[in-house]
């Protein structure tokens, strides 16, 4: 029966493809197909439906391999799992559809043969769902950890001057990080003067205004002095506008001018080598 | 004339896209640098609130088109403990969380109107309203 099916697919190939481009085309939820384009759609139809096929000849590697490599290579063309859901679906049948109008079986057994379709296909649907949580959840680890890597570095730029430059969102464990190495920092580098840089954070609100002055005044009590600089000028208006006090800091607009700050309170300048 | 559109907030991180999608709806009507980050400073605050004191809520962009006025309106739902007094929270440096208290009264003075509604044990509806000028 299986050597039966595999044969018709092989014959009526090119048919049986239109077919299910159609079924997948016309009756799917529009949405599905709407985020790809066209031409992608197209050309990767093609070569998912050739995966299948693929699969179905490949007999000579056991069945557990077959359906790793397989649904690796569905996870690869990048489509929304939805799709591959029904994809796999539709093909199943076409298939029967296309057996029944060719009177390859026998009416009576077109229930059987559906069935051993659909049990044929259902380990696949379930093997690329699987595989497609476990692709999301290594991204999001793999970026949760990227972030973490470039949250919240403590860099010592000359003698008692730190910098800690701060870029992007800062939530509550970045504000955790951002404390931790602050001190951390300070201490290890022996820094009179510490300067945080918000120019790379999109919004500060209270919160992230909170933890600054929190951190601030944790500096202040192991001996440095914390300066505030990157105050991009609608940041400055929203600063006031919710009342956040920050006298107790001193703000710069921009890097440069913290720098030169920072010198001038730890009795440095800055000096044009004459000739 | 109002378009809707509606983050819900049940983390952390959907304070981000609160945020994001107020961005781009300020950016799309028309407004400048500055009432952008009023505007999201604003939605920031709400969201956070929601986060910190219902657990869960939502919160929605409308744009606005009245009388030839452009404007963009932020509305935060929530069916979280309320606010027994509404008076107090209103005042600057009030908080129950430890935080600097300045959440509520600034998104007053970022935003243009400013309306708070809430009943202990139902919930609580706040909008605030920048008109583009």
């Amino acid at each position: 029966m299986y050597n039966k099916i595999t044969a018709h697919i092989e014959d009526h190939r090119e048919e049986l493809e239109r077919a299910w481009k159609e079924r997948l085309t016309s009756d799917s939820d529009a949405r599905i197909i709407d985020i790809m384009p066209e031409h992608i759609f197209e050309s990767t139809s093609s070569e998912f439906f050739d995966i299948i096929l693929l699969n179905l000849k490949d007999k000579d590697r056991e069945y557990k391999e077959k359906l790793q490599s397989f649904s690796d290579k569905v996870v690869r063309l990048g489509w929304p799992v939805a799709l591959v859901v029904k994809g796999l679906r539709e093909f199943v049948h076409t298939v029967q559809e296309n057996l029944v109008q060719y009177g390859s079986i026998d009416k009576e057994r077109e229930g059987e043969y559906l069935e051993l379709l659909d049990k044929w296909m259902t380990p696949f649907s379930n093997e690329i769902i699987q595989t497609y949580a476990e692709t999301w959840e290594k991204t999001v680890s793999l970026q949760k950890m990227a972030l973490q890597e470039l949250s919240a570095p403590l860099i010592p730029v000359m003698e008692q001057i730190s910098v800690m430059p701060l870029v992007g969102t800062i939530d509550t464990e970045r504000a955790r990080l951002v404390m931790e190495n602050l001190l951390d920092g300070v201490v290890s580098h022996r820094s009179e003067v510490v300067l945080i840089d918000i120019t790379g954070v999109p919004v500060v609100d209270t919160m992230v205004a909170h933890h600054i002055i929190q951190a601030a005044e944790a500096v202040h009590l192991v001996g440095a002095k914390c300066m505030l600089v990157g105050i991009r000028p609608e940041i400055a208006q929203t600063i006031v506008n919710l009342g956040i006090d920050l006298d107790k800091f001193i703000t710069t607009s921009t890097m440069k001018k913290g720098v030169e700050l920072a010198l001038e309170m730890t009795g440095r300048k800055i000096v044009e080598l004459e000739g | 004339m109002e378009i809707q559109s509606c983050v819900s907030i049940l983390n952390e991180w959907d304070i981000v896209a609160a945020r994001q999608l107020g961005r781009n709806v300020a950016k799309e009507l028309g407004f400048g640098t500055v009432d952008q980050a009023r505007i999201t400073t604003a939605i920031s605050e709400l969201a956070r609130n929601i986060y910190l004191y219902a657990g869960e809520g939502q919160l929605c962009i409308d744009r606005l088109n009245e009388n030839g006025k452009a404007g963009l309106r932020i509305i935060a739902l929530d069916k979280g403990p309320g606010i027994p007094d509404i008076r107090k929270v209103m005042e600057d440096g009030f908080s129950t969380s430890g935080g600097l208290g300045a959440g509520l009264p600034g998104v007053r003075r970022l935003m243009d109107d400013f309306n708070i509604d809430s009943n202990p044990g139902e919930g609580t509806d706040i909008r605030a309203t920048k008109w583009l000028r």
